[in-house]
């Protein structure tokens, strides 16, 4: 089951970019993939990478959630705590890849892509 | 750090320099002000000393999209134009974003094209360079004249100073490029002892002014490396990072960003966001390009030249 979801998650991302091939996975090795009830297209748990922007900027989920961000730009991107010490970090997006957290515990976490620092984004935990 | 090279230049060969970029306008800047004229001109300007090199700019080995899945190939292109120059440059400078995801396969595969040019060659990283170790594979090969820890250097050539800084590392949420209190302290010192008449050269990945911070283009700190620059006579401010050339001049001290070999990016604010522009494969050319700087005494002339010309 949770190798199914895997690659629905892929198929996702891959339909988005419209490309990628070569849609390099690195980035859920290790990933618990998010429970079956939140892949819906609405689920309030994705975070999409287009034209240098993170959308929503902002999302409020419940503690536990697991939140996914998948990059559809042409440009590389990452996803990193804006805190210190950092929280999370991804390893480098190309396009279609996707980079998940789980967020145990309520807060507010900023994070921005390191690469164009310019790009910031909320989620906050209740 | 000084470099022993010296060529030898002579003022033929300045003049001959001079002519090899008579396909464009030729960029004179003297005493802070930019002069374009159409070349040919031919002034005798030159003085002992005058010698020329080259800048070149986000490479991007390693893309693999449209509109440009070759940049390796028009790299190549890129260097046979600088190897065909009638006048040999003294050396290259490469003002960063060498590979695309910072892979060490296409760092090698990028340093493999480079060793082609046969020209000594001075880097800057990109933030595509030092994504994830914040450089360790980018120093490790294109490091040598790396003289401080964090990557940032400075050498001289001919009377004229030039300086490499590094603004793409401990990049801020929130911020464009970032220089840091390390660096800029770094500067000060570097620059301290320097007459007000030597012609400085600053080279940088990311662009050293606030160009268009919507996107990124800028660096956060710069106001405070160029408040001390600003005693010279001739400050000539070299970046990539943008695949575009714009220019820009501020009392004494001269912004150029260059081409891309690679690939282009739209006009700032022009579309949704600043990633690769699509143009159609017989326009690629046209939007691709080397620069050419020949310091001809105090005034850099600036010769930025496409792929198609």
């Amino acid at each position: 089951m949770l190798k199914i979801l895997a690659i629905a998650i892929s198929g996702v991302s891959v339909g988005f970019a419209g490309m990628a091939l070569a849609h390099d996975m690195r980035e859920m090795a290790g990933l618990a993939p998010p429970p079956a009830t939140q892949l819906a297209a609405t689920a309030p748990n994705a975070i999409t990478v287009d034209n240098f922007a993170f959308a929503p900027a902002a999302m409020t989920v419940r503690a536990g959630t697991t939140v996914t961000w998948t990059n559809r730009d042409d440009e590389l991107h990452t996803v990193v705590s804006a805190d210190d010490p950092k929280l999370f970090k991804s390893g480098p997006l190309d396009t279609g890849d996707s980079f998940s957290v789980t967020f145990a515990k309520p807060g507010t976490y900023k994070y921005y892509c390191s690469i164009h620092p310019h790009m910031v984004g909320t989620v906050v935990v209740r | 750090m000084t470099t022993s090279e010296n060529k030898g230049t002579t003022r033929r060969r300045v003049l001959q320099c001079m002519s090899w970029g008579s396909a464009g306008i030729l960029w004179t800047v003297a005493g802070g002000v930019p002069q374009a004229r159409a070349l040919g001109a031919r002034e005798a300007v030159a003085e002992a000393g005058a010698f020329s090199f080259v800048q070149i700019s986000d490479t991007h080995i390693g893309f693999g999209k449209d509109p440009n899945p070759t940049p390796d190939a028009t790299l190549r292109e890129a260097l046979g134009k600088i190897a065909a120059m009638p006048n040999r440059p003294a050396f290259m400078l490469h003002t960063g974003d060498v590979s695309h995801l910072s892979k060490p396969s296409e760092f090698d595969a990028a340093s493999q094209i480079f060793k082609t040019a046969a020209l000594e060659t001075f880097y800057v990283p990109g933030e595509h360079d030092t994504i994830n170790d914040d450089g360790k594979e980018f120093f490790s090969r294109f490091g040598a004249r790396q003289a401080q820890p964090g990557g940032w250097y400075s050498f001289d050539q001919n009377g004229v100073h030039f300086i490499g800084l590094v603004n793409v590392i401990n990049l801020k949420a929130g911020g464009l490029g970032y220089l840091g209190p390390d660096q800029l302290q770094w500067l000060a010192n570097d620059t301290k002892g320097l007459s007000a008449s030597a012609p400085i050269v600053v080279f940088a990945h990311m662009p050293l002014w606030a160009l268009y911070p919507d996107w990124g283009w800028g660096t956060d700190d710069a106001a405070q490396a160029l408040a001390g620059l600003k005693r010279f006579g001739s400050v000539t401010v070299l970046n990539g990072h943008i695949h575009q050339v714009m220019q820009k001049v501020e009392g004494n001290v001269s912004f150029q960003t260059a081409r891309s070999t690679a690939f282009p990016q739209p006009a700032p604010g022009q579309g949704p966001g600043p990633g690769p522009m699509q143009v159609p494969a017989d326009r690629l050319r046209s939007v691709l390009g080397i620069r050419d700087v020949a310091f001809t005494g105090m005034a850099p002339a600036i010769s930025d030249n496409t792929l198609a010309s």
